[in-house]
């Protein structure tokens, strides 16, 4: 038992937590998850759908209420970093002066790392109705290739 | 602390609205509420939900917010984390509240609602005399 590391098993132990309150499971959808930063923990957020098809990877990542000019995206290699940040209320509101408070607000920023390569130079973003979505263009080799087949006589003759 | 602050319930518990033609699922938006000189300001979350898509009534006293979220990325899903849903959440205005001069404004996905206090219960300054 010298070598024990409890670090190790209480960051285990930690995930395993984690694990039970996020459902990892890829098989069960989270439907209504649609808060913002709950009280938690504020690593995973916000919370992102990604999207493809032949010629891009897209990202919506839930975020209503963010100041735009606090957006900051950015891509390195494959990896794309969301960063911003929601303010409370505008103007100055005395704490006493709330009847609810459950929209959460603070500064975020999510990394992900996307399966394919994306072409750095052509990454876009848009910030509409509390959705942003970033469009990530693949790069001319993670795109998928027809290959056409071809039909030789001598095989075909041979059926 | 805010002494008024009230924990937020589990708000993301789905509903269903009673109709006949069709089920549909909502969730209640997270609301802040506080209030100013002029009356109430009501902001709610309100993601994925367009100016055309969101119903914001004054029926009988109720206050009702009813929003239809969409997505509008193309390309099929990979990996998801989260549903749009509609929003559906109702509020209990009371006399104080002047119904006819209630303004919404919808901005990044915060619907924000002023509320304004009727004339009759504004706070006033008395003037005092000195006889």
């Amino acid at each position: 038992m010298a070598d024990w590391n409890h670090w190790q098993t209480l960051e285990m132990l930690r995930r395993e937590i984690d694990k039970v309150f996020n459902e990892t499971d890829s098989r069960s959808e989270p439907f209504f998850r649609t808060a913002f930063l709950p009280g938690r923990a504020a690593r995973r957020y916000p919370l992102i759908n990604l999207y493809a098809d032949k010629e891009a990877m897209y990202v919506e990542a839930l975020a209503p209420g963010v100041d735009p000019d606090t957006i900051n995206v950015s891509v390195v290699v494959n990896t794309l970093s969301i960063a911003g940040e929601k303010r409370r209320v505008a103007g100055d509101v005395q704490p006493e002066a709330f009847h609810r408070s459950e929209r959460a607000t603070g500064k975020f920023v999510r990394h992900i790392e996307l399966p394919v390569e994306v072409d750095e130079n052509n990454v876009q973003a848009d910030y509409k109705h509390g959705l942003l979505t970033v469009t990530l263009p693949k790069t001319e080799k993670a795109k998928p290739k027809q290959i056409a087949v071809q039909v030789s006589e001598e095989s075909a003759s041979t059926l | 602390m805010a002494e008024k602050t009230v924990a937020a319930p589990d708000i993301q518990t789905p509903n269903t609205t009673e109709s006949t033609r069709h089920h549909e699922r909502y969730v209640a938006p997270p609301v802040d509420i506080h209030e100013t000189r002029d009356g109430l300001v009501v902001l709610a979350d309100l993601p994925g939900v367009a100016k055309e898509a969101l119903a914001v009534r004054v029926d009988d006293n109720v206050l009702t917010i009813r929003g239809h979220a969409r997505h509008a990325v193309p390309g099929d899903v990979t990996y998801r984390e989260y549903e749009l849903v509609n929003f559906f959440r109702q509020f209990e205005l009371n006399d104080k509240v002047d119904q006819s001069r209630i303004t919404a404004d919808l901005k990044c996905g915060v619907l924000t609602l002023h509320l304004l206090k009727a004339e009759e219960v504004k706070p006033r300054q008395i003037e005092v005399r000195v006889g």
